[in-house]
């Protein structure tokens, strides 16, 4: 194909409808793909698709220009029914330059829509995609439908009127691109206008200059035969609610300022830079009319111990890092729990060891999170599992910090941190109560004093006593205590009564949390079992086994410790379990230990999520050996 | 509300024993701020004692304040941390030579160059005490220790150069032994506004007994120490014959009489940040050396800072509404 023909007859062109819908945008890190997306991704939304997004950047903010380690990719499903993720395979692949082409094409499905810049296909691009021969005229993208469009040049045209340089005009390029696939598929452009003339308020000329590109490209294939068929995805039958699309690490930030409101405590975040936890800090960092403070510390160690001091003070007090940072947080991390000070860690995984792949998402931080720290030291764990998850699990994990006076860890991933999904918004006044009372002195015995260890019988949880507070003065910190006194002690017995008194602390908090839910076949022959942000593949797969006529069942760990009560009863009661994890085997290392059951890895660690066909061809090649 | 004109020392000792070895210049050093912290105007419940790790460290339990006794090298984080979520209270951190230069350098750098309203006691002893004796940061090039049998051939931290290159706000020098002047220079720190630096020479007299001995000693105490007083002549010696005076960017000492008289001699200036750099550079045996207040300027502090921050954002916009906060963004509704 090459230059379309005009057509006479818009009206002539097909409509089609979908029920779903991948879309990848690729580029250079320069051309705005995670922008462009992120736009189809909002427009979408507000029409109320239901969607899941998959962005994947290089770590280099700007590796060579036209490089193939320069592509950064943006994937959204839309659809209009309930969806569990960002899709296996695109459907259609927007290729800004021969490297996006190359790094995209082979996941793209059979027979589908390649959208080309062709004005970036020359040879020294080429080259640096590492392409011997163009591969418009080796026969390497026949069986797609191809689509070659001069949008650099169309771009500037569409902005000769405008006082531009020629420069300012080509990186609007991106826009006509989006113009095109909202034509495609039936959008809208006014959100994106708006959002345009918001993000530019003070360079108006910008705004107009990228309204033009998206109202060129969108005119393009409306004016041109370009396309003959024109799409449309109907809302998705969502529970009825107000929604907004959401990722993890906003969602994130705004359940913190959530938990606060709802405990009545200042929130104090200390952090420092790190991918992909880095956007936890900078949302936060807007909200100071919400009492909220954060500290960008001078290093990993400060941030955590920077809480510390926030917590000691009164503040419900969190640290966000990602793993790099936990091994330098974890003396820190230990001694809040030898103080029995409340506090958030938040562990953004990303795939490692030591730097690892930090724009790649990967869950192989669970040991590290669960046994990383010298000596005997349980911390409860918690582990979002899906975007919109992530702000109730902040709740969750600020409600057993401040009522059992421990330090908690969330443990998210970049794939939960970046992606994202509708969130049908709670109402307030729904959210949990995490009300705290500082202790005061209450029911303080005269001859004996204040016992800054003394433990409520329930929760074993010692009292928050916080400075300011006249009578109550004590001290704290990391040698071993007396029980109830505080003091420092090196009594053996009392050393050992204190190492399980904190691992009861921590198990009783189980009496708290919900039960694990099986969903699926009552008689399953194999039930898969996920943590964190492995539940959009395995629902995906286990309904898809399912539909096939397989005997699947399905359950999800979102507390990791201490572990749901049910649990063994619930992985005793199917003849197979099979754990995919992104790490070689973590969590099924943890069930195999705890109860003597054989789970079954399913292991992948290439950075990437996931897909449900992945999961499926795994669960048939159990069911069917 | 603990009524304030009745604290006494004694308010301020906790019931723990205390473990330092005897002779040891902590001692001192605790009498002094238990001496002083009653005459501060300040409720007994404010006080916060935030240390690290080593000897010096254990000062919290000492004290009948609120105290937090932290991680190797970290208090002036935890302690920032602190002062930044709760400014009404009144912040001391306790260091030593190795928790504050060695492994806390980077944190100690960073609250004095925010200005973060500690009052930090670096208790300088030239020595690990807790661990038996290994050379720290601030030994002498040539020290032999358990860790260094043929001499240490590191070179050593000035600690007020430190604090100065840092940027603080207030930097002094006491000594363990010199009570009074302790607690005047204690007082004053604790009236400052932003990070207070106080380096403390501390005699260890398990492994490292002397080392100051060439400002503590009979011999040396006047003869050899310049006491810094904002806006005088700087000048010493057993009878004041010395003085100091500004040669180039350095100073040097000059012999008094034959017509040379203090009124000739450099008067200190303790907001000169040149002054404070070239005195912190006097070191024994070659010079005298300075103790009282280097540096004391006034700069906003941290917190100070933080809290405007936030206290404008809610002038301007309001206390955020969580509900607002939740539904912002663009929202659609699913009937």
């Amino acid at each position: 194909m090459t230059t379309p023909a005009v057509s006479d007859s818009v009206s002539e062109r097909q409509h089609e409808k979908l029920h779903d819908v991948v879309i990848r945008f690729a580029g250079d890190s320069g051309d705005g793909m995670q922008l462009t997306g992120t736009q189809f991704t909002n427009t979408s939304a507000v029409l109320g698709n239901d969607l899941s997004t998959l962005p994947d950047f290089p770590a280099e903010i700007r590796a060579p220009a036209g490089t193939l380690p320069g592509v950064s990719a943006f994937q959204v499903r839309i659809a209009d029914y309930d969806i569990h993720t960002p899709g296996d395979v695109p459907d259609v692949l927007v290729a800004m330059n021969p490297a996006a082409l190359k790094t995209n094409l082979g996941d793209l499905v059979p027979n589908g829509i390649v959208i080309l810049n062709v004005n970036e296909f020359n040879k020294r691009n080429l080259g640096k995609a590492h392409y011997d021969v163009d591969p418009r005229e080796d026969g390497s993208l026949e069986g797609f439908r191809l689509f070659e469009v001069e949008l650099t040049r169309l771009t500037l045209e569409a902005l000769q009127e405008l006082e531009l340089d020629n420069r300012s005009r080509g990186r609007c390029k991106n826009f006509f691109a989006l113009g095109m696939v909202y034509w495609m598929y039936s959008r809208p452009l006014d959100n994106t206008i708006e959002y345009l003339y918001k993000k530019f308020a003070k360079k108006p000329i910008l705004a107009e200059a990228n309204e033009k590109a998206l109202r060129a490209g969108y005119n393009y294939c409306d004016i041109t035969g370009a396309f003959q068929v024109r799409y449309e995805v109907e809302p998705a039958q969502l529970e009825p609610g107000l929604y907004r699309n959401i990722n993890g690490n906003s969602a994130l930030a705004l359940g913190f300022v959530a938990a606060s409101r709802r405990s009545g405590l200042p929130l104090f975040l200390g952090s420092y830079p790190i991918t992909p936890a880095s956007s936890v800090l900078h949302e936060l960092a807007k909200y100071k009319q919400y009492n909220v403070t954060t500290f960008q510390a001078e290093d990993e160690i400060a941030a955590v111990c920077a809480a510390i001091g926030a917590s000691f003070g009164g503040s419900l007090a969190i640290t966000s890092t990602s793993g790099p940072g936990i091994a330098l947080k974890s003396e820190g991390m230990n001694l809040a729990l030898m103080t029995e000070l409340p506090l958030v860690v938040i562990n953004v995984q990303r795939a490692g060891p030591s730097t690892g792949m930090p724009t790649k998402t990967e869950q192989s931080d669970l040991l590290q999170v669960m046994f990383g720290r010298n000596g005997e030291a349980p911390m409860p764990v918690i582990a979002p599992s899906s975007p919109a998850d992530c702000f109730f699990a902040a709740l969750e994990a600020s409600r057993m910090a401040v009522h059992h006076m421990v330090p908690v860890i969330l443990i998210s991933d970049g794939y939960l941190a970046n992606g994202s999904e509708p969130w049908r918004l709670p109402s307030v006044e729904d959210l949990p109560d995490l009300t705290v009372d500082f202790y005061g002195g209450e029911n303080t015995d005269p001859e004996v004093g204040f016992l800054p260890y003394r433990r409520s019988s329930e929760t074993l949880a010692r009292p928050w006593a916080v400075p300011g507070t006249p009578g109550l003065e004590h001290r704290i910190g990391g040698l071993e205590k007396q029980d109830g006194t505080g003091n420092v002690s090196y009594d053996p017995e009392n050393h050992e009564h204190m190492t399980r008194l904190r691992a009861e602390k921590v198990e009783r908090i189980a009496n708290t949390i919900p039960e694990l839910e099986v969903v699926g076949d009552e008689d399953a022959e194999l039930l898969v079992v996920g943590w964190g942000s492995t539940l959009g593949a395995i629902t995906g797969a286990v309904n898809l086994a399912r539909r096939q006529g397989y005997k699947v069942a399905r359950t999800h760990f979102r507390h990791i410790h201490p572990l749901p009560r049910n649990t063994e009863e619930v992985l005793r009661q199917f003849p197979n379990v099979l754990m995919p994890e992104l790490n070689t085997g973590q969590m099924a290392m943890l069930l195999r230990s705890h109860f003597l059951i054989d789970v079954q890895t399913y292991s992948k660690v290439q950075g990437k999520p996931f897909t449900r066909s992945e999961i499926l061809d795994r669960i048939v090649e159990m069911l069917e050996t | 509300m603990t009524e304030q004109a009745t604290l006494t020392r004694s308010d301020f000792q906790s019931d723990q024993e205390v473990r330092w070895c005897p002779g040891c210049g902590d001692y001192a050093i605790l009498k002094a701020v238990q001496d002083v912290f009653p005459t501060l105007g300040i409720p007994k419940e404010k006080f916060v004692i935030v240390s690290g790790i080593g000897c010096s460290s254990r000062f919290p339990y000492y004290m009948d304040t609120y105290g937090f006794h932290t991680i190797h090298g970290r208090a002036p984080a935890i302690a920032t941390g602190l002062k930044v979520s709760r400014p009404d209270l009144e912040v001391w951190v306790v260091t030593g030579d190795g928790d504050a230069l060695s492994i806390g350098g980077n944190h100690l750098i960073h609250a004095l160059r925010r200005n973060v309203g500690l009052k930090i006691m670096l208790f300088n002893n030239r020595i690990y005490g807790l661990t038996k004796g290994q050379y720290s940061p601030t030994s002498e090039v040539g020290k032999r220790t358990s860790s260094t049998p043929y001499g240490s051939i590191d070179a050593p931290f000035n600690p007020l150069a430190i604090a100065l290159g840092a940027g603080a706000s207030f930097v002094a020098r006491g000594v363990d032994v010199f009570l009074p002047h302790l607690k005047s220079i204690l007082q004053r720190a604790s009236a400052h506004q932003g990070t207070a630096f106080v380096e403390i020479y501390q005699n260890c007299n398990i492994f490292n007994d002397g080392a100051f001995q060439a400002v503590t000693s009979k011999e040396h105490r006047k003869a050899d120490v310049i006491y810094l007083e904002h806006g005088q002549p700087v000048t010493f010696g057993d009878d004041r014959e010395l003085g100091i005076q500004m040669d180039g960017a350095q100073l040097k000492v000059v012999e008094l009489g034959d017509g040379l008289t203090a009124d000739d001699c450099l008067v200190w200036d303790e907001t000169d940040r040149n002054l404070a750099w070239a005195m912190a550079q006097m070191e024994a045996p070659a010079f005298p050396t300075p103790i009282g207040i280097l540096r004391s300027v006034e700069r906003p502090s941290f917190e100070s800072q933080v809290v405007a921050q936030i206290q404008h954002e809610i002038d301007i916009k309001g206390s955020g509404s969580l509900d607002e906060l939740v539904r912002s963004g663009d929202t659609w509704t699913v009937t």
